[in-house]
């Protein structure tokens, strides 16, 4: 149990610091430690705690609370919570006192330039990992991820609208 | 919904009012807890200017850590120090966890039941989509760099198709890719 807690701080701590873009960008490391190095889950486990994140309000980081919680408990999910909330948290609040003085600053803006490709190429991995692993070959899924993806990007429909439908498409046995 | 007039007194929440505030907000915020910050600081609260809402969003965007997270953090300590920010972030992340634990516990009970599994691999279909959509409008956002975007797919090579792990992979694409940029920036 112990060895677990100290297993998940390890894990989420460092992709806290790491996350650049958001916690999505972090998405095929955590699959890589939970799923393979650590084995705590299958990957339906994994996608399964990752829809259940989707489907409840908050932000995205909550897909780590569960795998704490899946690992350890109540406890897990509220350690792996914090390893990945305060690295990064503090960070920013140190960086952001500073950042506003070089606002004009050469090497700010290259960093600030430079991230975005690396940003682009951890969501685009994300992006990849998440529809192979929720897939598993089948069309009808695909094209669900693909009508979502085609709306969510052309029109401003609420996010939660296709992820409601495609949950009743699901529960009624259509996929 | 008020628009803050400019001879109103400049806004000085409490600690208070900066958890109940990330309260609200990340307990609204299904499918993305964005929007609803941007309407609550700057529209309803008033505590940012639309300006000062996009300056702070660029900077958490930029930063590692979930980027509202982020976002707490700063307006936390913009009116509060240290203190706010505590305020702002256990505000914000209170309701989701016990919501999300709750949420896992029902599925584990229920889980038996046929059309559960269906719904959430439904769910997990549309899910996957979302960040299918945040990918092509990132790249779409930078599609007359033609340089940053070879990088991004050499970086997705790496990462998503090679399964390469990721803190060696940035450490090794950041350096090359900010180098780059530095011998573009005036």
């Amino acid at each position: 149990m112990n060895s677990d807690l100290g297993k998940l701080i390890a894990m989420f701590a460092p992709l806290s610091l790491i996350s650049i873009g958001g916690i999505n960008s972090t998405f095929p490391e955590m699959h890589r430690l939970a799923v393979e190095v650590h084995q705590w889950m299958s990957d339906e486990e994994f996608v399964r705690l990752y829809a259940i994140s989707q489907a409840a309000p908050g932000p995205n980081l909550m897909v780590v609370t569960l795998i704490g919680w899946h690992v350890a408990g109540m406890l897990g999910g509220f350690v792996s919570m914090a390893a990945i909330v305060l690295p990064s948290a503090t960070m920013t609040y140190f960086i952001a006192r500073a950042w506003t003085r070089f606002r004009e600053a050469k090497w700010r803006k290259a960093v600030q330039a430079g991230m975005i490709p690396v940003t682009l190429a951890l969501v685009a991995s994300s992006a990849y990992i998440l529809v192979a692993t929720v897939s598993r070959g089948s069309v009808l899924l695909i094209l669900v991820t693909i009508a979502t993806a085609i709306l969510t990007t052309l029109t401003k429909v609420h996010p939660l609208l296709p992820l409601a439908a495609a949950g009743a498409l699901g529960y009624f046995g259509v996929l | 919904m008020q628009q803050p007039s400019p001879e109103s007194p400049a806004p000085n929440p409490g600690l208070g009012a900066l958890f109940l505030a990330f309260f609200g907000i990340s307990i609204m915020g299904f499918g993305g807890v964005l929007p609803w910050a941007r309407w609550m600081v700057v529209e309803k609260r008033g505590w940012l200017t639309p300006k000062e809402f996009n300056e702070a969003l660029s900077l958490c965007q930029f930063l590692p850590g979930g980027n509202i997270v982020n976002f707490g953090v700063v307006i936390g300590s913009k009116y509060r120090g240290a203190l706010g920010s505590i305020a702002a972030v256990s505000g914000m992340l209170i309701g989701p966890f016990f919501v999300v634990i709750g949420l896992a516990s029902l599925y584990v009970e229920f889980k038996e039941i046929p059309g559960i599994g269906g719904m959430l691999t439904g769910v997990s279909a549309a899910a996957s989509g979302l960040v299918v959509a945040l990918t092509v409008k990132m790249a779409l956002a930078m599609r007359e760099e033609i340089v940053p975007l070879l990088f991004a797919v050499a970086g997705f090579v790496a990462v998503g198709v090679f399964r390469m792990p990721l803190i060696a992979s940035v450490l090794v694409m950041a350096p090359i890719t900010i180098l780059y940029a530095w011998r573009r920036v005036q």
